[in-house]
């Protein structure tokens, strides 16, 4: 493996002298993929705070009942009391925005909006997370094999592909998602919330696999022509060894990449399909059904359309910009 | 009879094949006296009084919906508003006084001269008609028309989804095996129609109630040789020839309904009706917020589902004096509960019922329905305030403030054996105000330890497959249920009839009894009520059914509807109708 020839290219214009004997007096050591990107992508500070935001959002979701015991109320307890009766929105100004609720309550109940939102995170997160995993693990999984092996294999999963391209997902979703919505009976064991979180993630990571599974054959079938995979092949190494020591490391970046791009995707999936009514059952949160909530009464209570929006809004924006950012950390080729 | 969910905007038309929605009954809740008092708009003026009343005529009414109706043929036709928008246009047998205040329940002869006169057994109904009535193109109506188009009703094959089968198979001599004039053209034989100016009826049972369904469309005449081939039959809803001052000229399903003058009625024969607008535009199919907007804007005239207006509209009216003036607030007639099956364990036991009862939030799930402008009053009883027999009480206690007697509540499941609380089911429909009345009294019961899970089922199923099928409800193990109801006309019996009387549960679906309530001292009550002509004596017979329905703890009503409607400050004669709950659409004319 070559060491890299643009390594700090300022400090060795400056001073070749000085970097030089830098270099001289450490032993010449060669630096690792991931150590390189990781230093460009230190680099990129608007990426990075992407990432910090995310990572407050996932402490955020996993420790929601920590954090609304402490700054707000439980999220299915209602507050009668703080609804003016007549008009059915909270009392005050901003949705009700008070010391002890620091977002204001939801429209008719009165329930702690904070708690709905830190509630709501997880099943966004949740969703999201689980179904890029299905998409990305069906997807290279699938990927890998008709690159790799290509003849029948390849022809028989890309055309499976190009059906599943050609599929409307979003009708599909939604139908799927309607009857999954109001049925009675268990499914697979699975019944209310726990079973329509299953389904969302089931109908958004399954049907998105064949987008990241191109890509990796793709890569696949050039890699597969380099010159390391014939070595290995030559020293007599098995199909297994070349997939998952050879190949399978080098797809790794385009495969995290892509990764943190369809989550955001995914979560505004999520959010619409809610918003729909055929995502999450209320009285559990989310994001995207609070909107659709909010849409009868946006105009005497902004409030309660402003909060989740905002929300869903800094959340797509972190994944996007982290995900920006490692693209550009791990492929500094790629055009943007 | 009713179900008020559809109400809510969202209307399900599946339900209609078994008798879904109907007409409500609208109220004043002080005691007016009926009288045509003539007002100038204020907030609630159109209650018992008539706002801007004049006789001018001319102009064009512009009225909005946001659904179509279920039909237009009169025998089809089981939505509330669709039943008072043909009284635009068409002519009953009797119809519901054109009045405000507690007169407009009352019913009044329209094609006949006057109400029915009984014999003195009670079984034969006599109705004289009135000279000078004509269909649109000229020819005489005549009793014949009458007694084709009732017999129309009972062709359940063909004309489905109206109230007719349902009300005068059981009344009329012969009417459980009569299946209508398309397969029997003999016709049947207990309404006598050998008199052209003259209409007689033959009772199998004393029905004090006989004028009411006598108001119903189901008395529209229909001429028998407009109701023939491609035309006819179930296609009659496409070419319905009209009775009344106005006609179809063109109808668009789901976008626009024009009706124009009608040159063959003539106003001697008719006394009810003032037909002031030269031409009448319904628009259809329109988004609920933009008919708000339009209607503020007065691009729109009156939205005539009744449903009321949204809630930012709620908030804009209100706030606002000079739009204030323009908005009523009326009783619908429906009443809005919680169906509590006593068939589903634990809830058989009546002390698991009462820690329900004693156990809800009232104040929440009026919120979960708007509030007390929008969503309507807090209810303790199941007869609705607009019904002569209605006298306020409240047989479950929620406490001072009527968020619930959660003490009560305790004691009632500690005498049920249940100290620390049960699980059951709340079954609802996924649309409208359901699913928020469900979490609402989810959230309440929590209090006591009572888990209910909310079950969402589309609204299409949710009455005529789902909860209206006996057997389905004990197997889920629907403890309650979220329901509303009002009556096809107002009176006890028309409320009551299909959610309390015992030997009315069916056991096959289409079930209306939810609860499956039978106490057979109520069914005797019906039947006594049914055969008392004494008005004093039969209300007081109703009452006491609405204690003992209380007493069973089945039904949790909690609110009485009300409606937030909005009127344009130009139209004339603008008042609700004690009938519907709605504004009265007969006689509404255009002002400056």
């Amino acid at each position: 493996m070559t060491a890299p020839l643009d390594v700090e290219p300022s400090a060795l214009d400056a001073d070749p002298d000085a970097a030089i004997s830098a270099e001289s007096a450490k032993a010449v050591e060669g630096r690792s993929l991931r150590q390189i990107a990781w230093m460009r992508l230190k680099r990129d500070k608007v990426a990075l705070g992407g990432g910090v935001v995310i990572v407050l959002l996932i402490l955020t979701a996993v420790f929601a009942p920590v954090l609304v015991s402490l700054l707000g109320t439980p999220p299915d307890v209602p507050h009668g009391n703080l609804i003016d009766q007549t008009f059915q929105i909270p009392k005050g100004s901003f949705g009700g925005i008070s010391t002890k609720h620091i977002l204001g309550v939801d429209p008719t109940f009165g329930r702690d909006l904070f708690a709905r939102i830190v509630y709501g995170a997880r099943i966004s997160l949740l969703t999201a997370f689980l179904a890029t995993f299905v998409t990305v693990l069906i997807g290279t999984v699938l990927g890998i094999t008709a690159g790799y092996f290509g003849g029948w294999v390849d022809g028989l999963i890309s055309r499976v592909m190009d059906i599943l391209l050609a599929f409307p997902l979003l009708l599909f979703a939604i139908g799927i998602g309607a009857v999954i919505v109001v049925t009675d009976r268990p499914i697979l064991g699975l019944t209310g919330t726990s079973l329509s979180v299953a389904a969302l993630i089931f109908i958004i990571g399954f049907f998105q696999w064949p987008y990241i599974g191109r890509i990796v054959r793709g890569q696949t079938l050039t890699l597969r022509e380099k010159e390391f995979v014939d070595a290995a092949r030559s020293l007599g190494a098995s199909n297994r060894h070349i997939i998952f020591k050879q190949l399978l490391p080098n797809l790794m970046a385009p495969i995290l990449v892509y990764s943190t791009l369809i989550i955001p995707t995914n979560i505004l999936f999520e959010a619409a399909l809610s918003f729909l009514g055929v995502g999450v059952r209320p009285p559990t949160p989310s994001w995207g059904q609070m909107l659709s909530d909010a849409v009868s009464t946006y105009q005497i209570d902004p409030t309660y359309m402003v909060v989740p929006g905002v929300a869903l809004f800094l959340t797509v924006m972190s994944f996007n910009l982290l995900g920006d950012g490692l693209r550009d950390a791990l492929d500094p080729r790629a055009g943007r | 009879m009713s179900r008020s969910y559809l109400r809510t905007g969202a209307i399900a038309a599946a339900v209609l094949a078994l008798g879904a929605t109907a007409a409500c009954s609208g109220s004043s809740s002080g005691g007016s006296t009926g009288g045509a008092t003539t007002k100038s708009a204020a907030y609630n003026a159109a209650l018992d009084g008539i706002v801007n009343a004049s006789d001018k005529k001319g102009g064009t009414l512009n009225y909005v919906a946001s659904g179509d109706f279920d039909s237009l043929d009169p025998a089809r036709t089981y939505y509330a508003y669709s039943w008072n928008y043909q009284r635009i246009y068409q002519r009953t047998l009797l119809m519901f006084k054109a009045t405000p205040g507690n007169d407009g329940a009352q019913v009044t002869g329209d094609l006949a001269k006057g109400l029915g006169t009984f014999s003195s057994d009670g079984l034969t109904v006599t109705y004289e008609l009135r000279d000078g009535i004509t269909f649109q193109d000229g020819t005489p109506i005549t009793s014949a028309d009458i007694k084709y188009a009732l017999e129309r009703s009972f062709a359940e094959d063909v004309i489905n989804g109206g109230p007719g089968a349902t009300y005068l198979k059981p009344v009329l001599v012969g009417g459980e095996s009569y299946k209508g004039p398309y397969k029997d053209k003999a016709g049947l034989a207990s309404i006598d129609a050998s008199d052209p100016k003259k209409i007689v009826f033959h009772l199998s049972k004393k029905f004090s109630d006989f004028n009411y369904l006598m108001a119903l469309p189901i008395s529209t005449p229909v001429p028998q040789a407009a109701d023939q081939g491609k035309n006819g039959g179930a296609n009659y809803q496409f070419h319905v020839v009209s009775s009344g001052p106005y006609k179809v000229e063109t109808y668009q399903p789901g976008k626009l309904l024009t009706l124009v003058r009608n040159t063959a009625w003539k106003q001697s024969s008719d006394p009810n009706r003032k037909a002031l607008p030269d031409k009448i535009v319904l628009t259809e199919g329109l988004d609920p917020a933009d008919m708000d907007q339009r209607m503020l804007a007065g691009s729109a005239d009156l939205e005539v589902e009744g449903t009321g207006v949204q809630p930012t509209a709620v908030a804009t009216i209100l706030r606002d004096p000079s739009t204030k003036k323009n908005s009523d607030n009326p009783s619908t007639g429906f009443t809005r509960y919680i169906s509590i099956q006593e068939k589903v364990p634990p809830l058989d036991n009546v002390n698991c019922r009462q820690a329900v009862q004693y156990a809800a939030d009232k104040v929440a799930l009026q919120g979960a329905r708007g509030g007390p402008i929008a969503g309507g009053d807090i209810a303790g009883q199941m007869l609705p305030p607009t019904l002569p027999a209605y006298k306020k009480f409240t047989q479950y206690d929620s406490g001072s403030d009527n968020t619930g007697d959660l003490q009560k509540a305790k004691d009632a499941l500690k005498a049920c054996g249940k100290p620390n609380g049960f699980s059951t089911k709340i079954a609802t429909t996924n649309k409208g105000k359901g699913p928020k009345v469900a979490i609402a009294l989810q959230a309440a019961l929590k209090r006591v330890g009572i888990n209910a899970q909310v079950v969402q089922v589309d609204a299409s199923t949710y009455y005529s497959g789902f909860i209206g099928v006996p057997s389905n409800v004990h197997k889920q193990g629907l403890g309650l249920a979220v329901a509303g109801w009002g009556p096809d006309f107002p009176t006890e019996y028309g409320f009551f009839e299909s959610i309390v009387d015992g030997r009315a549960i069916k056991q096959a679906g289409g079930n209306s009894n939810y609860s499956e309530f039978n106490n057979p001292k109520v069914n005797d009550l019906i039947d006594q009520a049914l055969a008392t002509t004494d008005v004093s004596k039969r209300n007081d017979l109703w009452g006491q059914v609405d204690h003992l329905v209380m007493e069973g703890a089945d039904y949790l009503p909690f609110v009485a509807d009300k409606a937030l409607d909005y009127r344009n400050p130009r139209l004339t004669n603008v008042y609700i109708s004690k009938a519907f709950g709605m504004y009265d659409y007969v006689n509404i004319g255009v002002g400056s």
